[in-house]
């Protein structure tokens, strides 16, 4: 099967954002705000980088492995993966209903196709995307680990110690990706915990760091092209992404005060004005 | 039922090197992590055989409990290898979400529990891990009681599909369960037959509670002994069929009284069967720095105090 056009790709983008707006609205919770902003990341990473088997298995052998740290964009994970025929888009619908398999944050306990761990609380997921990079490695199999993490989440010190561990333990088959948007729920991450250089700060700890506009599908998709290249050479990689909070929707744009509130009746009509409805909503 | 004796001592943590030892030559999906603990936990012979399997993670336990986690993914059976209090209360987060909510197939292997532990002091003596340990949803808690009951444990576990806790400490203890007991999980040994109280203990303090049964034998008091290996699930079974017969009962256990196998036991009676219950255990209080026997007989947790807990409960009927 042929890989689908950047073009292509953008019109995905499009029909996840009307799901990502649509799905915390109706439950009046959620967070838009990353979520939009990891939109364009997320369709290339499944449409695209991402070697995939068909159907859904916990162990995830003889495919490509993707690890979604910041738990709290669930709304675009979820749209993404029903999107890309994990579970049937109706039931984005349920999200954060009672009864349903789209928790909050991703869970694994109701058995969500697509999901490997739970996560929400922060910092944790590049450590499980090191274990799952190393089993991997133990099963000789030579497919690869990717993990998402948000830049205020680099504020916790469990990130750290991962990352001084995946170079020193020369975990080479793991792409990792920061969203760097600047924003975290109290503010600015330069006000609330400025981050320094994190490209110098991941550099220093032995990784190989590439950077990226995650707003721009042709450089994801090429940033991510050049990540696979640069696995199996005895260094982790990252891939520090440039995002625009709330990108999509222009009243979210580039501000933490859509990090998780849900747009009312007025606003969800605006938003999905700017959002062409490509693939059918749910 | 024959007396209970020794001829030898050794420490519930080279029962875990041991039956490591052996899941490296029979199982090869289990794998093993440490956090700057190797020779503490005894986990040398098993990563001078398996090199390959074995992850030294360093000083960094969060990072260990995530890592752990993530290997299960792929089929492997990690045990993870530090100090009980690393082992729970520094990463409980990381084992509420990445592996008791996550469903998880990871084995918890934590040693120098409790009071024990001796000159370390309050800083590494943790006494709450078990009830960290048995509140969070889908979590087996294992406190085996001996070397060879801790190695059968340890074998155990790596059948069993899921999260568990397995929590063994680090002096030298009497060797007093056969070699070749296998373990169940979640099933109740008794030790010693009696019909006026029935003393509930684990880890450790099984053996305390023998010695006190010999005490107690001597005042012409009857006195039933159960090895509660496993807090959760607990053996509600075991313990109700005890309790009628003896109509009182003492818990015993290196732990604090909340949130302990005490808890455990009072929460089944009142439930079930109420009963006159005295706890064995730590009282709201941390522990010292001092020798292990020294430390179990100033905080009440020896075989001494076991046999007054045991009057007591007598008294109450």
């Amino acid at each position: 099967m042929s890989k689908p056009t950047t073009a292509e790709l953008e019109r995905i983008a499009s029909q996840v954002r009307r799901d990502i707006v649509r799905m915390v609205h109706a439950v009046n919770s959620g967070h838009p705000g990353g979520s939009l902003g990891c939109t364009d990341f997320l369709v290339a990473l499944y449409f695209h980088a991402m070697n995939r088997k068909d159907g859904f298995d916990m162990d995830g052998k003889g495919e490509d492995l993707f690890f979604l740290s910041n738990g709290h964009i669930s709304p675009v994970w979820y749209s993404v993966l029903a999107r890309a025929g994990y579970f049937e888009v109706s039931e984005l619908a349920t999200f954060r209903k009672i009864n349903s398999r789209l928790q909050g944050h991703p869970a694994t306990e109701e058995g969500l196709e697509g999901i490997r761990i739970a996560s929400g609380s922060l910092g944790q997921g590049l450590s499980v995307a090191c274990g799952a990079a190393q089993a991997k490695k133990l099963n000789g199999d030579k497919n690869l680990i990717y993990a998402l993490m948000g830049d205020g989440e680099l504020e916790e010190g469990q990130v750290w110690e991962a990352a001084m561990y995946a170079a020193h333990c020369k975990v080479d088959n793991l792409i990792a990706t920061v969203d760097f948007n600047g924003q975290q729920i109290d503010g600015p991450t330069e006000e609330v915990m400025s981050l320094g250089n994190i490209k110098a700060k991941f550099e220093a700890f032995g990784w190989t760091v590439i950077e990226s506009n995650g707003n721009d599908m042709a450089s994801i998709v090429s940033s991510l092209e050049e990540a696979k290249k640069l696995t199996g050479q005895g260094k982790p990689i990252l891939n520090l992404m440039t995002t625009d909070m709330g990108y999509g929707v222009d009243f979210m744009v580039g501000t933490h005060k859509w990090h998780g509130v849900a747009p009312n009746d007025e606003q969800l009509a605006d938003a999905l004005g700017q959002l062409e409805e490509t693939l059918g909503d749910y | 039922m024959t007396k209970i004796t020794y001829t030898e001592k050794k420490d519930t943590r080279s029962g875990f090197g041991a039956g490591l030892a052996e899941l490296g030559r029979t199982n090869p999906n289990v794998v093993a992590l440490c956090a700057d603990l190797v020779g503490s936990l005894k986990m040398q012979e098993f990563i001078k055989e398996n090199p390959e399997r074995f992850f030294q993670i360093g000083i960094a336990e969060a990072n260990m409990m995530g890592i752990a986690a993530g290997l299960t993914i792929g089929g492997k059976i990690p045990f993870s290898g530090t100090f009980a209090n690393f082992s729970t209360g520094r990463v409980y987060d990381q084992i509420r979400q990445s592996i008791a909510y996550s469903e998880k197939n990871v084995k918890i292997c934590a040693s120098h529990a409790g009071l024990t532990l001796g000159e370390d002091g309050a800083t590494h003596q943790i006494l709450e891990d078990i009830g960290m340990m048995k509140m969070l949803p889908n979590m087996v808690v294992i406190n085996p009681c001996d070397y060879n009951q801790t190695k059968a444990a340890t074998i155990a576990i790596a059948d069993y599909h899921g999260p568990v806790y397995l929590r063994f400490g680090r002096p030298s203890v009497p060797i007093f369960t056969p070699a070749d007991q296998k373990f169940e999980i979640g099933k109740a040994i008794k030790l010693i037959e009696g019909t006026d109280v029935t003393i509930f203990a684990t880890g450790h303090l099984v053996w305390e509670a023998i010695e006190a049964e010999a005490v107690l034998a001597e005042q012409g008091i009857s006195v039933e002994v159960i090895n509660i290996h496993t807090i959760k699930p607990l053996d509600t079974e075991a313990i109700l069929a005890s309790v009628a017969k003896t109509g009182c009962v003492v818990t015993a256990e290196e732990h604090q009284m909340n949130g302990g196998l005490g808890d455990s036991v009072a929460q089944t009676l009142a439930l079930n069967h109420p009963a006159p219950l005295e706890m064995v255990a730590v009282n709201d209080s941390f522990g010292e720095s001092g020798k292990p026997a020294e430390l179990m007989t100033k905080y009440g947790i020896d075989a001494a105090n076991i046999v007054k807990a045991a009057q007591r409960a007598i008294a109450r009927k």
